[in-house]
């Protein structure tokens, strides 16, 4: 297989996924990590798996990008059996790690040349692209500075860059900003965004911040112990708690547990002594909440009432899932 | 067809890669010099007289001991040229670029090749350096064309060979630091050999080591292409030695290599 050359999306919208997957498992020795995952994702649209730290996101990006075999699992990328037509699937896709890819010791241009190299086109043609990238991701100025001398957000720019010299029509970005901070982060917002309206690439990206996931995904699938809790677009997902809640801030550990005791359904947060109870936020649901806090006598330090956002989902979903599963699930991650 | 010009053009691709960087930052080089060069200054000045005047049988007759010892610390280069390999092979493992390369539609044995042809390249510039040292410092060689070729072509097989274990080490070490180190017994080995004085000075239990131990046939046969000293079996038994020890290193690291990202 030789790296082709699309730049417009050739294949029919609607009728071929860009990655389908069923049942994808995968554990290290007697961990599990992945247990069961169906994925079908839409060509041209942007999916988020979204999930604490542990949960399995990057072994399923490392699975999907050719770069571990899973250990039972149907999939196909790009329209091309995964682990059959590997080299196949490799032309089609492009890799942003956790951690940025780049050569220190070489300069920006001297990636993304090495990059153009390694996939084969000639010379003119890798300048280029090299030109054009630099100039897009703003680093033309730094072009001939050696990598190790860059920020974290440059880094991850040039990495980015480097993924898309291949031009590939499928780009993993695993937490692509994780450890930037805010004003890095919206640039790689923006730069995302522009890959999907521009180039017509489909993205599969992993989060832990429900904020993004809310701003840059079509669909969304939120991912626990390896299994796919939840799935949809962040709309539907925030109907899924119709009302919001209630969070009620408390002086002490004992009044909390107290509290926690008379509303079985809420989250519980150690840490910052809050409990999170569901509510639509009506003034009879709020009454209800401050009488029984009352009746049991407990002193509430401060209380605030939430609309939904996809943090009440994932607090809700995962809150629900883990104290029963936290005995016999294998956490990930040492 | 196309997959073989791509293995190939890959390679090249690595290679330059690692070149372009030998190139920019010639103090990796250097540090792989200056060891041996130290070894050669300290031996030849320092210990020089006392060593020599217990050698009988001193290789140009006249005996200085520089000709007796500049053959394994020449050697030596070759040595601490192979931790430079792990190092930096570990680093690309570290920084996370080998996984990019592995989901690039690329030969996935141009990366360890890449770097295995680079070093040798590198490797082969330092005893380039440690042999003009020794020269300037009274080695006097009485070898002919062919016995340099044959002495040089010794160094290399065994660099190759040191490259590919070292490889190998550099993709199973956890971090830089842990590839630096496992190495480390290799640049003592020619110590316990006939590197600095000849086994016969030794006891019993180690000299049987120093006889029987790879270096030691290696550095006899050098000094006998470069000195005139009776090689006898020691060409056939280091040559086979080097290729036995690149075949393995070749075999653990492109295996090391595929199994690789399964951490």
């Amino acid at each position: 297989m030789t790296a082709t050359r699309t730049s417009a999306p050739t294949a029919p919208k609607a009728t071929a996924p860009a990655i389908t997957a069923e049942g994808l498992r995968k554990s290290y020795g007697d961990k599990l990590v992945l247990d069961g995952i169906d994925l079908n994702i839409a060509e041209g649209t942007v999916f988020a798996l979204l999930g604490p730290n542990g949960a399995g996101k990057t072994t399923t990006v490392e699975i999907l990008s050719t770069l571990i075999d899973a250990d039972a699992g149907e999939v196909q990328v790009a329209g091309c059996h995964l682990t059959r037509a590997a080299d196949a699937v490799r032309s089609a896709i492009g890799v942003t790690g956790q951690f940025s890819a780049v050569d220190n010791l070489l300069t920006a241009e001297e990636n993304l040349l090495l990059m153009a190299d390694l996939h084969h086109l000639d010379r003119r043609e890798g300048k280029r692209r090299a030109k054009n990238l630099l100039r897009r991701f703003d680093l033309a100025e730094v072009a001939g500075r050696t990598a190790h001398t860059f920020s974290g957000g440059m880094r991850r720019k040039l990495d980015l860059a480097m993924t898309l010299v291949g031009d590939p029509r499928i780009i993993f970005l695993d937490e692509p900003t994780t450890g930037l901070d805010p004003r890095s982060r919206r640039t790689m917002w923006e730069i995302i965004r522009g890959l999907v309206a521009d180039d017509g690439v489909t993205i599969f990206l992993t989060t832990q911040y429900l904020e993004e996931a809310d701003q840059l995904a079509d669909r969304i699938a939120v991912l626990d112990h390896g299994r796919l809790i939840a799935e949809g677009t962040a709309e539907e997902l925030k109907q899924r708690i119709p009302g919001g809640h209630i969070r009620v801030r408390f002086a002490d550990a004992q009044s909390l547990e107290t509290a926690a005791g008379i509303f079985g359904i809420a989250a519980r947060d150690e840490e910052s002594l809050t409990l999170q109870i569901p509510s639509d936020g009506s003034i009879p649901n709020l009454r209800a909440v401050l009488d029984a806090l009352e009746a049991t006598a407990v002193q509430a330090e401060s209380l605030t009432v939430h609309t939904p956002d996809l943090d009440d989902v994932f607090l809700t979903l995962t809150g629900q899932s883990r104290p029963a599963d936290a005995v016999d699930s294998p956490k990930e991650n040492a | 067809m196309a997959t073989v010009s791509y293995a190939a053009r890959d390679s090249r691709t690595m290679l330059r890669r690692n070149l372009k960087k030998a190139m920019r930052y010639p103090s990796l080089t250097l540090t792989v010099v200056i060891m041996p060069l130290m070894m050669l200054l300290l031996f030849n000045y320092v210990f020089g007289s006392a060593l020599g005047t217990g050698i009988s049988g001193m290789p140009t007759g006249g005996g200085d001991y520089i000709d007796y010892v500049a053959p394994g610390i020449i050697l030596m280069a070759a040595t601490s040229g192979a931790l430079t390999t792990a190092v930096s092979v570990c680093v690309d493992k570290t920084e996370g670029i080998v996984n990019r390369f592995r989901t690039m539609p690329i030969s996935r044995a141009s990366f360890l090749t890449g770097h295995v042809v680079g070093s040798v390249i590198q490797t082969m510039t330092s005893i380039a350096l440690v042999i003009a040292a020794a020269l300037l410092m009274g080695f006097r060689p009485d070898a002919t064309p062919v016995e340099w070729v044959a002495a040089l072509g010794l160094l290399t097989v065994l660099t190759l060979a040191l490259t590919w274990i070292s490889a190998g080490i550099g993709l199973v070490a956890k971090n830089p630091e842990t590839a630096s180190n496992i190495p480390m017994p290799l640049t003592f080995m020619p110590f316990i050999g006939s590197a600095i004085v000849p086994t016969e000075s030794m006891p019993d239990g180690l000299r049987w080591f120093a006889d029987n131990q790879p270096f030691t046939p290696i550095i006899e046969t050098l000094r006998g292409l470069w000195l005139g000293t009776g090689i006898g079996s020691s060409a056939a038994v280091g040559l086979t030695w080097c290729v036995a020890l690149c075949l393995v290193g070749y075999v653990w690291a492109r295996r090391t290599f595929k199994a690789g990202a399964k951490r």
